[in-house]
């Protein structure tokens, strides 16, 4: 009479069009409709409104200190974080584990704790301001202020992108290449860099697009100086306490696009680093 | 190029790994270190290779002091047991590696590289895999690739670490044969690291028996199958049954045992232990034999029968079709003939000098 039923592969997992569904769902709410709706606001705003918003003295000069403090931080970071998860991971010492433990410290800390703790201590009468201030080196207050509250909450993200990779590298890559006579330095850039190279470029790029946005942390130390230490996240929160809903807007869409072409760029660079390991 | 391991011993917190292994290689020679996981015969490699140091003891390579020497001067070819290829690069790259990290003024000009590789990719028979990447490769040509890097430094020591070990029968069938070759053609000395008595002894000059961190025995197939020179090398060839006997003028003897085929042997009268391989018995019908026939299989050629007599049971093997063979159902009560055996002297407990009290038992043999 009838055919038999065509046979189904099973799933592993039951309701894969609910669990689909939920995701979706979030996604939309949480991520995508925000997004969206400030791209519409933009766009609400029309071209030439919203050129001159942008390329409005006081907003260029909001960029270009977020831009400059993010740039520098993440160079920073990306260094130091590469130093950080390479101490983790290759060596055992005592307190390593705690050493590990606090490097999620900016993660957890709420950054407008970090700001103020940050601020009192690199004030002229702070632990590290003092001395620092002797020297002629003033960070309250400064660009160099930014750079640093930028970093200490962005760092987290290199290492921990990086750990894992480097965890799971397997030593006898390194072994093999010394026994073909590979110098140390050789071994990391030939070996251990391409290896971590994509895992590297995804945490700095976070990073970045983290320090692009960071607003509690920052807004302590930088004192806010127009033209001098407002950053641009700043800026628009400020043009949205004036009731100037479309310059916030502009504002913001302006760090978006910075970020999406980040990400953008970022995802491409690992997908090229990544694609002979899938190749098949 | 003569390799001289002497007295070398090597400990992972606080754990031997080699309790004093002395060992001389000769040039041109090709070893296996043969031995279950865990008899040092790895670290032993890595330590030849600098990979691993040594708590004491010496290593010499035609004269010179290996252990002052690191891996990079070495100039050694070692062949990772999982090929440690580097992933982002492909076979051509693979295979230069040795050359290309050169210092400069050291280093061949690309053209002289280039020649090389193609050389070896052609010796290598994987020609036409030069541009893929050791992700778009098999095992096999995994592997072949992972020596073709390590020749490419021409290396005074080829060292290769379970070679054939993730590779499937077939697979490994043909490469062994054509690492024989590579290593007849190349005249390099080559050591490799086994756990595959077969492959072991069908490829060696000489095969190195390691347990437990020491050096067991050294010898060819013959030498080791027939007199195995410890109950751990007796039990790793295979020699799973264990009887206790009693040696008087050089002669076993234990109930129901008819030591008849086995030759004397010039040891003290006293207790022993009677080694035997499962295929090197021949079961003798008794009514009021000692054993009891408890299971029986086949496999269409060879009948596998388990015998008890009450309180330890063991298994036999022999040919389906044997004229012994036949009638021996389960509950047949037999008595048994050895065929050839190793005896060592003392209880079971009690064994040569060169083993722990306590044998190992952790590796099957086949």
């Amino acid at each position: 009479m009838t055919a038999a039923a065509p046979i189904r592969a099973k799933r592993v997992l039951p309701g894969f069009s609910l669990s689909l569904g939920t995701t979706l769902l979030y996604v939309a709410l949480v991520i995508l409709i925000p997004v969206v709706a400030l791209m519409l606001k933009g766009a609400e705003i029309g071209p030439a409104r919203f050129w001159a918003i942008v390329t409005a003295p006081r907003t260029l000069a909001a960029l270009r200190v977020t831009l400059t403090a993010a740039a520098v931080a993440t160079v920073f970071n990306a260094l130091y974080g590469l130093l950080m998860a390479w101490v983790l991971t290759r060596y055992d010492f005592p307190g390593r584990r705690i050493l590990d433990a606090l490097m999620d410290i900016p993660f957890a800390l709420p950054t407008a704790v970090a700001g103020l703790s940050l601020t009192a201590l690199y004030s002229a009468n702070g632990w590290f301001g003092g001395p620092l201030a002797g020297a002629g080196i003033a960070l309250v207050y400064t660009l160099g202020g930014v750079i640093l509250a930028m970093t200490f909450t962005s760092i987290p993200f290199v290492v921990r992108a990086i750990q894992p990779v480097l965890e799971d590298l397997d030593p006898a890559l390194e072994q093999a290449a010394m026994t073909l006579g590979a110098r140390p330095f050789a071994i990391f850039r030939r070996v251990v860099l391409p290896a971590i190279l994509p895992a590297w470029l995804a945490g700095s790029t976070v990073a970045f697009a983290r320090s692009l946005g960071e607003f509690g942390a920052v807004v302590f130390i930088a004192g806010n100086l127009p033209f001098k230490t407002e950053i641009a996240a700043l800026l628009a929160f400020i043009r949205l306490e004036e009731y100037d809903y479309q310059g916030a807007a502009a504002i913001a869409l302006v760090l978006l696009m910075f970020a999406l072409v980040l990400l953008a760029v970022s995802n491409l660079i690992q997908f090229r680093a990544a694609r002979h390991l899938e190749a098949r | 190029m003569s390799i001289v391991i002497e007295h070398m011993t090597k400990s992972f917190d606080g754990t031997a790994v080699l309790r004093g292994i002395d060992l001389t290689i000769e040039s041109g020679e090709l070893v296996a270190l043969l031995g279950p996981s865990g008899s040092g015969k790895t670290t032993l490699l890595k330590i030849i290779a600098g990979l691993e140091w040594p708590n004491s003891g010496g290593l010499a390579v035609h004269g010179a002091d290996w252990l002052h020497l690191a891996a990079q001067d070495r100039r050694i070819g070692f062949v990772f047991q999982h090929y440690a290829l580097f992933p982002h690069m492909n076979v051509r790259d693979n295979i230069a590696f040795g050359l290309t990290v050169r210092p400069r003024a050291q280093r061949p000009g690309k053209a002289v590289i280039a020649a090389k590789v193609d050389q070896l990719l052609e010796f290598l028979q994987i020609a036409h895999l030069g541009e893929r990447y050791p992700a778009q490769l098999s095992g096999g040509q995994r592997q072949r690739v992972a020596l073709g890097r390590a020749l490419a430094i021409e290396p005074t020591v080829l060292l290769l670490d379970e070679p054939f070990g993730a590779l499937d029968a077939a697979v490994r069938r043909d490469l062994r044969a054509w690492l024989r070759e590579v290593h007849d053609e190349t005249g390099s000395t080559t050591i490799f690291v086994t756990h595959d008595q077969e492959e072991a002894f069908e490829l060696a000059d000489r095969v190195v028996v390691m347990g437990e961190g020491r050096i067991e025995q050294i010898g060819n197939a013959d030498q080791i199958h027939d007199h195995p020179a410890s109950p751990f090398v007796a039990r790793f060839m295979g020699a799973t049954i264990e009887l206790p006997v009693t040696l008087q003028a050089g002669r076993a003897e234990a109930q129901g045992l008819d030591a008849s085929r086995l030759p004397r042997r010039a040891l003290p009268d006293g207790p022993a232990t009677l080694f035997l391989r499962p295929a090197d018995v021949t079961p003798l019908a008794d009514p009021a034999g000692r054993w009891q026939v408890a299971h029986r299989t086949s496999n269409g050629a060879l009948l596998r029968l388990d015998l008890t007599d009450g309180s330890g049971q063991f298994g036999i093997d022999l040919p389906r079709r044997a004229p012994e063979a036949q009638g021996l159902a389960p509950g047949t009560r037999v008595n048994l003939r050895p065929e050839a055996g190793t005896i060592f002297p003392g209880p079971r407990a009690a064994s040569a000098p060169a083993t722990a009290p306590e044998f190992p038992r952790k590796e099957k043999s086949l």
